[in-house]
């Protein structure tokens, strides 16, 4: 065995590796329930490709056989009903798991120099995973599936100059069609995917040459053991974080399977009732929704009501929708606090960290309803909060009271 | 503090909101019980009865219904008028077309009709159509206006007819309340005939996800399973970080 290893080691450097990114990657003692959301988000991944190769041996991407291919796979395929259902709650739960991931990363200032890069590369997983939500919802074409993809696609369109012909190639015909329907599915199983993986493996990278943050918001490199020059507050990530993220897996798949055995529908929010309609060119729906991970966005497109200065409402609404993701790519320049964690931040960016968290569960309620002139009111008030927690972050992260950070993480 | 905690009296305020926007029809709750074999077997008879003559379930094939407990001989022998194999599929015997034509839209394929609207929208839908000679089938339904549905049931249910009620909201107005009476009795009673819809409904719930019963089943083993999982995984994780604390 030990032959062996060296003869593979000379060739290949597996041995050298597993001790860089494993056995010898020193991460901090103290990580705490947080940290579990970066393991789990692979575990999705893991899951939502296996899954996904299992269900594209019998979907059709055919827009007259695509809604029955899916039943097919309901009823007909040995586990089908299983394997859609574990990739339709997966889809659902890697938003969940990234979302806490992401909230995370602001709690304990995780963006903070030196990760601005590793964020960033973040920021990148984050949208493409919202394209691949997106163009896997339109594959069903159910009724949700075609007037959701009508939404965004006619925000494509409305993009100044560029619109309409960018729009016309992403679908590959003038409007939402069986051609349409084949360029997602190319988009769904091969680009997106390809540009996933790329992007987790540059992710983890990035992390493995910074070293991770931990719940204190301090850096253990600076404190290392002279004689051996690991870090005193770092342990091994194998085996102590392999052996307790296992445990995290477990608790994962107890929440996973038990949305997928007793509720895959989740209420309509993981499967929209009006999905189980097919789609219908010549019917719209009374209420177009999209699923759960959009709404806030959604809430704010719809947010924008008035015309200013030369731009028009719509435009606006679509600057708001990209605004609200983009902007959280400026997050390690806005934050000029001098601790990156929220134990040693003051009071006010625990209330506008709170206050933002606030803004995004009444933004995402308000996308799931048919709106009305209080709803949109509402809409704009939290809008407002929510680019406030951002834009305003410069000064009340300056002027904040914060406390004097530790020079060990705490136990 | 001060500022979260009225923040979250308003959110708390959020949902009543609701109530403001948007009146529907109040649906009766679908008494429906689908771990119940016989009462999906009469729903499967009342639904190749009535409804498998204009509306298909072509996601469905009738030697799936051995899930209700009935062998393929009993299958082929009772529930299959169409002349179909019992591997085939639930196809109607009209022609679409010609159903576009007599309806104005084709009847829609049943097969996730309950995962769509509902087993209460179906179960008030279907006892609530009543005699109205403005549309083109002299019937109308409550919960759904001008259905281009006619009232298959009108022998078993009878006939009703729609009382409209002015009643006091209690703050000094009015409005209407619109009540369905039986103007001609069926053959069925009430009771009889309300029971006879649960168990079609409960087919429906059925038919929209026939591996339901069984996802239950194989959910409470694999949760079992897990919660073991857990138990193990956390000794094994409590052994090696004994080395960390």
């Amino acid at each position: 065995m030990g032959k062996l290893m060296d003869w593979i080691d000379a060739r290949l450097p597996v041995t050298a590796k597993w001790k860089l990114h494993l056995s010898e990657y020193y991460a901090p003692k103290n990580f705490n329930f947080w940290y579990y959301f970066g393991s789990l988000a692979m575990l999705v991944l893991v899951n939502q490709l296996l899954t996904g190769i299992f269900l594209t041996m019998n979907y059709k991407p055919d827009s007259s056989l695509a809604f029955a291919s899916v039943e097919y796979i309901m009823r007909d395929v040995e586990f089908g009903w299983l394997i859609r259902y574990m990739h339709s709650t997966g889809a659902s739960m890697f938003f969940v798991v990234v979302y806490l991931h992401m909230f995370r990363g602001m709690m304990y200032g995780s963006y903070r120099k030196p990760r601005e890069l590793l964020w960033l590369i973040g920021m990148l997983i984050f949208f493409v995973l919202m394209m691949l939500a997106f163009t896997g919802y339109i594959l069903p074409w159910g009724q949700m599936s075609f007037w959701g993809a009508q939404v965004i696609l006619s925000m494509v369109g409305a993009i100044p100059v560029i619109g309409e012909p960018l729009k016309d190639l992403i679908m590959g015909d003038y409007m939402l069609s069986d051609a349409a329907l084949n360029r997602f599915f190319a988009y769904h199983v091969v680009t997106l995917p390809i540009l996933l993986l790329t992007l987790v493996v540059v992710h983890v990278l990035a992390l493995h040459e910074v070293g991770s943050n931990n719940p204190d918001g301090i850096e253990i490199k600076k404190n290392k053991d002279p004689k051996t020059g690991i870090p005193v507050d770092g342990i091994p990530f194998h085996p102590y974080y392999s052996v307790k993220d296992i445990v995290g897996v477990v608790g994962f798949l107890i929440v996973f399977f038990g949305i997928i055995f007793f509720a895959p529908e989740m209420g309509g929010y993981f499967l929209e009732y009006n999905n189980f309609v097919p789609a219908n060119s010549l019917q719209t729906p009374d209420h177009i929704a999209p699923v759960w991970y959009f709404t806030p966005y959604y809430s704010m497109l719809r947010a924008a009501t008035v015309n200013f200065l030369w731009i028009d409402a719509k435009l606006w609404g679509i600057i708001l929708m990209g605004g609200s993701v983009a902007i959280f790519c400026l997050l390690p320049w806005l934050d000029r606090s001098p601790v990156k964690s929220i134990r040693y931040k003051g009071p006010y960016f625990k209330t506008a960290l709170t206050l933002f968290v606030i803004s995004v569960f009444v933004l995402g309620w308000l996308g799931t309803k048919t709106p009305t002139p209080l709803y949109t009111t509402l809409a704009q008030i939290f809008t407002v909060v929510y680019f406030a927690f951002f834009l305003l972050m410069p000064w009340y992260s300056k002027i904040d009271k914060t406390k004097p950070e530790p020079t060990r993480v705490s136990e | 503090m001060k500022k979260i905690k009225h923040i979250l009296f308003v959110l708390c305020l959020l949902p009543l909101a609701a109530f403001a926007s948007g009146v529907e029809v109040k649906l009766d709750h679908a008494p429906i019980q689908t771990t119940d074999k016989l009462s999906l077997q009469r729903g499967a008879q009342t639904f190749v009865n009535y409804c498998l003559t204009c509306h298909s379930a072509d996601y469905m094939r009738y030697n799936r219904l051995r899930d209700l407990g009935l062998s393929e001989k009993q299958i082929s022998n009772n529930l299959i008028f169409t002349g179909q194999k019992p591997g085939g599929l639930m196809h109607t015997a009209m022609v679409k077309k010609e159903a576009k034509q007599w309806f104005g839209v084709p009847p829609p394929d049943l097969s996730v009709i309950a995962r769509s609207r509902g087993a209460d929208w179906l179960y008030t839908y279907l006892r609530q159509f009543y005699r109205d000679d403005s549309t083109a089938t002299g019937w109308n339904n409550l919960v759904f206006d001008r259905a281009a549905m006619p009232h298959v049931f009108y022998q078993l249910q009878g006939e009703q007819s729609l009382k409209v009620e002015m009643v006091d909201d209690g703050h000094g107005g009015k409005h209407e309340v619109k009540k369905l009476e039986l103007s001609k009795p069926g053959t069925l009673s009430k009771t009889e005939f309300d029971k006879q819809v649960a168990d079609l409904v409960n087919y429906l719930v059925y038919l929209g996800e026939p591996a339901a019963a069984y996802r239950v089943q194989l959910g409470i083993v694999v949760m079992l399973f897990l919660f073991f999982m857990l138990g193990l995984t956390y000794a094994l994780k409590h052994e090696y970080w004994r080395d960390v604390h």
